[in-house]
């Protein structure tokens, strides 16, 4: 522990040396000062191919529906969908300008993730949206479940980009501590603690393994057999959940003991009979030696089991586009239909041996992810059609901790990453915290889209957040910064832009803009430029996906 | 998808299913069951419906014995002490005097029974009647009516304030599950604070100018886009309006409880659940469909008697002051008020002198809103041995009979997202109450 007055002058430092590097650095942000550009990546050859197959599913449904596709969307736009899935937040403007310096045989998309795979807020917030399938956000019970060490467990394994099979199997089969063995937090997270049931709850983990890595809502049968629809039986998941029945929780942390057995009361049943372990389908993946859990874990991650293959490649769609490819994100139907796109997407991800950042790589290299939200002509806008269909770029509400974390970062001009400043770290984690809680945050059911909602609006409209960092702060803000310190009202103008909505300003908004900036000195110059802020933040442009 | 908890339900689905309701009735199919069917023509025949529901949640499981269920000189009272009511024959646990003397003025059940022993699952089905059920989460009753009932007025006027509110809700506020987030409630904490983020950052000036550039970034946004976009999906401009409307609003007024004479305050008591009870009553008096006040710390594991006269002691002032202030403003036969919890608690004590969980046999009262007052409905058995009281009364059925007397169609069945259609309630409305 740092004691008080120790803590107070390191942050006075801090805000001296932020205030002083800020003023030097700006006038590179602001377009005057050469910024290195990123470095360039290409379609790698394998990708190329992958591509080719997935953007002929979709070209050849669209000429099926005769439906148009929507126009290229501007690479600012592509960048900005993508650091809002993969980090959270906008790009930050020093991010944008580097960005548009990149050299021309450089593929923007690519050349945008392999900037983001490095950047360490890819691992910490990918692994919290994995944390949520795999987990859910609530505390758990006491003591022996430790989420943030599972959601740190997971960003070390997106760091190295383990294979996603790996790393589901070491959730399914982990043994051990949930301190030392984080990874066993996904079996501890169940874990009933008083009672006659004691243990971990076979039904709960069969239950988040058959949504999270089949993508199947096996749960729905466990009480009756399935009413709508006559795939699934009452014994199917009570299968499921018996390779669960050997996990016990011992001194040394999660244990299997191999005389522990699941029973379960069968409707229509007076008494309760023991459940052997069986597997949904597809029996013949499964290994004969092993652990249940252990067998459990190699049959669900096998390359030919497609459920598998199909639910990572739906929720990273989701992801990536706010809505799952197949909805809802964790009932896709076994034996299809599927739409366009969903086989390949699955087949070639296996073939990548399971490479996580390649099928990022891939769907956002796809026609659907590259194409606008928006139509050419505003006389003929884009269809609902065309939407479903996936031949425009769907309009999603983003996450509460997105919006937040676009709010935070707009306010610097630099990346607010692992290297940014402690104070600004500590700010934006406490500040986060509230502004979801107040947004109000939908948890598990997280691809479920709603509409605004009043205590939204009011909390963005007059909300300390807000206020904060759009209000006349010369040391913290970009809204004061730019309006002292830019050349010319258009330059002001456009950083703003492009540091809230990642793109420039049309014709008409610089012409409405400029005239309330002009003529305008130190403190009113400052208040119109929060007012432009304040604007920009408050528009459904900033809180919704596009 | 176009509705909001300030205005009716007019989405398209539904409309169709109520008018495939109100046909497949008409042609002989026999949609709603007899027993409804009496229910509803009974309903309308006693007048007018009520408007409101204020609900009174007893976080941590209040115990049936020590509270509205005491068995005075049993083993299983383990020598907590009741008194009497203004009811011939019937006693409440002690600490509970003034609500006593009200007991002629709502009913008492007595044998609610759950399978939920759990504080969140159980809280969930008391607040939503139906149990948890993975990918799916059920609105909570106060999220039904604002969706089921017309937007409110007040005197000719709409009411701009949120007309679904819970106080001090702790970690379970009343959501509204597949309604759509619009449906949850809005939240308040101690009302002895104003309510957040309603005033304006900047002066009327700078406001009008903010909200005028905004017309022109929503102008290059629409150019292109679906045309449904704003009324169907984001709703993002009309909540900008309302949100104004609600700031301007002298509604606001209604959650200012400093505006009550002193008296008035001290008589709901100096406690945030005394406080947010007499904002329940203003609230309801400006047109708010439903507030649900919560008051923690019921889970008396330890030392049950010493904890249960502590809440009680903070329960009582301000449910009876609820009670009167409600029927002093003309309010109470359009108020329904449910006072409840997620389970009763064990009738033995165990070793450190506490209650546990108990979700078989346990107490609520339910009153104004023109139900039935003045009955006991239900019995548990002196022994603390029986699971199964006399004239057993489910979770949902509390559900049901609410929207019921509400003149909500309970059995309506919603299609959710997930494609599944689910009933308002699965339980069947209290006749005893009706």
């Amino acid at each position: 522990m740092i004691s008080k007055p120790r803590r107070i002058l390191i942050s006075l430092a801090a805000i001296a040396a932020v205030a002083v590097g800020a003023i030097v650095a700006l006038t590179g942000y602001l377009g005057s000062i050469e910024l290195a550009p990123l470095p360039t990546a290409e379609v790698a050859e394998p990708l190329k191919k992958s591509l080719t197959k997935v953007n002929a599913a979709f070209t050849s449904s669209w000429k099926d529906l005769k439906l148009d596709a929507a126009p290229q969307a501007l690479d600012h736009t592509v960048a900005r969908r993508l650091s809002l899935a993969l980090t959270g937040a906008t790009p930050s403007l020093e991010e944008i300008r580097r960005f548009e310096k990149l050299a021309t045989n450089g593929d923007p998309t690519q050349s945008w993730l392999s900037h983001l795979f490095e950047d360490q807020r890819y691992n910490n917030y990918l692994a919290e949206r994995f944390a949520r399938a795999f987990v859910g956000v609530g505390p758990g019970p006491f003591l022996i479940y430790r989420r943030r060490r599972m959601v740190n467990w997971l960003s070390e394994q997106l760091a190295v980009n383990r294979p996603y099979d790996e790393l589901v199997r070491d959730l399914i089969a982990s043994e051990g501590t949930w301190t030392t063995n984080p990874e066993t937090n996904f079996i501890t997270v169940a874990v009933i603690q008083d009672g006659e049931n004691k243990g971990p709850d076979e039904v709960k983990l069969a239950a988040r393994t058959s949504r999270a890595f089949l993508g199947i809502s096996l749960d729905c049968v466990q009480c009756h057999d399935d009413k709508f629809g006559d795939r699934w039986k009452q014994e199917d998941f009570h299968q499921l959940a018996a390779f669960f029945a050997q996990a016990d929780m011992t001194v040394s942390g999660v244990r299997e003991k191999e005389t522990k057995e699941y029973e379960a009361v069968y409707r229509g049943k007076k008494e309760a009979s023991t459940v052997e372990p069986l597997v949904p389908f597809s029996a013949e993946l499964k290994p004969e030696e092993g652990s249940r859990r252990d067998q459990l874990a190699h049959w669900i991650t096998h390359a030919n089991n497609e459920a598998f293959a199909r639910a990572a490649v739906n929720r990273t769609w989701a992801i990536l586009f706010g809505r799952p490819l197949v909805d809802p994100v964790d009932d896709i139907p076994l034996e299809g239909p599927y739409p366009p796109g969903m086989e390949i997407l699955a087949k070639e991800f296996v073939k990548s041996g399971h490479d996580f950042r390649f099928l990022v790589r891939l769907i956002a290299a796809s026609e659907p992810f590259q194409l606008a939200s928006h139509s050419g002509d505003p006389v003929m806008p884009v269809t609902a059609e065309q939407e479903a269909a996936w031949a425009a770029f769907p309009v999603t509400p983003l996450r509460p901790e997105q919006v937040a974390g676009s709010i935070i970062q707009s306010a610097s001009f630099q990346a607010l990453d692992n290297d940014a400043h402690i104070i600004d770290k500590l700010r934006r984690y406490g500040e986060t915290n509230d502004f979801v809680k107040r947004y109000g945050d939908q948890g598990e059911n997280e691809f479920q889209e709603e509409s605004g909602t009043i205590p939204q609006r009011l909390l963005l409209m007059n909300g300390k957040l807000v206020g904060e960092r759009t209000g006349e702060n010369p040391i913290m803000n970009s809204s004061t910064r730019v309006a002292h310190y830019s050349s010319s009202e258009k330059q002001a103008i456009e950083a703003a832009f492009l540091a809230l909505l990642t793109r420039k300003p049309t014709p008409e908004e610089l012409t409405y803009f400029e005239k309330s900036l002009i003529d305008k000195k130190q403190k009113p110059r400052a208040q119109a430029s929060a007012d432009m802020y304040w604007a920009l933040i408050n528009s459904t442009e900033f809180s919704w996906n596009r | 998808m176009n509705t909001s908890p300030f205005g009716a339900c007019h989405s398209s689905d539904h409309l169709s299913r109520r008018f495939f309701l109100r046909s497949s009735a008409l042609t002989g199919l026999g949609w709603l069951t007899p027993l409804s069917q009496q229910l509803a023509r009974g309903a309308e025949k006693s007048g007018s419906r009520p408007k409101s529901v204020i609900v009174l949640w007893m976080q941590g499981g209040a115990s049936q014995l020590e509270t509205f269920d005491p068995h005075p000189d049993s083993a299983i009272s383990h020598g907590a002490k009741a008194i009497k009511t203004s009811l011939p024959g019937i006693h409440f646990g002690e600490g509970l005097e003034q609500t006593a003397e009200l007991a002629n003025e709502f009913s008492i059940l007595r044998s609610i029974v759950s399978k939920e022993g759990d504080h969140a699952r159980a809280t969930y089905h008391g607040k939503t009647g139906y149990r948890p059920f993975p990918g799916l989460v059920h609105p909570a009753i106060g999220s039904i009516i604002t969706h089921e009932l017309p937007a409110p007025t007040l005197n000719g006027t709409p009411v701009d304030i949120p007309t679904h509110i819970s106080i001090t809700p702790g970690q379970f506020p009343a959501r509204g599950g597949y309604l759509g987030a619009k449906y949850d409630a809005f939240q308040l904490h101690d009302p002895v604070n104003p309510v957040p983020d309603v005033k304006a950052s900047t002066d009327q000036k700078r406001t009008a100018r903010r909200i005028d550039s905004l017309n022109v970034l929503e102008k290059s946004f629409a150019a292109g886009r679906l045309p449904e976009l704003e009324k169907e999906r984001t709703l993002h401009r009309s909540s900008i309006q309302r949100a104004q409307s609600m700031m301007s609003s002298h509604q606001l007024a209604a959650f200012n409880i400093k505006e009550a004479p002193k008296a008035e305050r001290e008589a709901f008591g100096e406690t945030r659940f005394g406080r947010g009870c007499l904002a329940a009553i203003r609230l309801v008096g400006a047109g708010v469909r439903c507030v649900e006040v919560t008051l923690n710390g019921w889970d008396t594991h330890i030392n049950n008697h010493e904890g249960q006269l502590n809440q009680k002691q903070q329960l009582d002032p301000a449910l009876a002051s609820l009670i009167k202030g409600l029927k002093e403003r003309d309010l109470y036969e359009d108020t329904v008020v449910l006072v409840a919890t997620e389970f009763g608690r064990t009738p033995k004590l165990n070793v450190t002198d506490g209650r546990d969980h108990w979700p078989h046999g346990f107490s609520v009262l339910m009153g104004g809103g023109g139900l039935r007052s003045g009955q006991v409905i239900g019995e548990t058995d002196r022994t603390g041995k029986s699971q199964d009281p006399a004239d057993k009364v489910l979770v949902q059925d509390l559900h049901a009979t609410i929207l019921n007397r509400l003149g909500i169609d309970y059995e309506y069945e919603f299609m959710t997202s997930i494609g599944r259609p689910i009933a308002l309630s699965d339980g069947r409305p209290i006749a005893a109450l009706l």
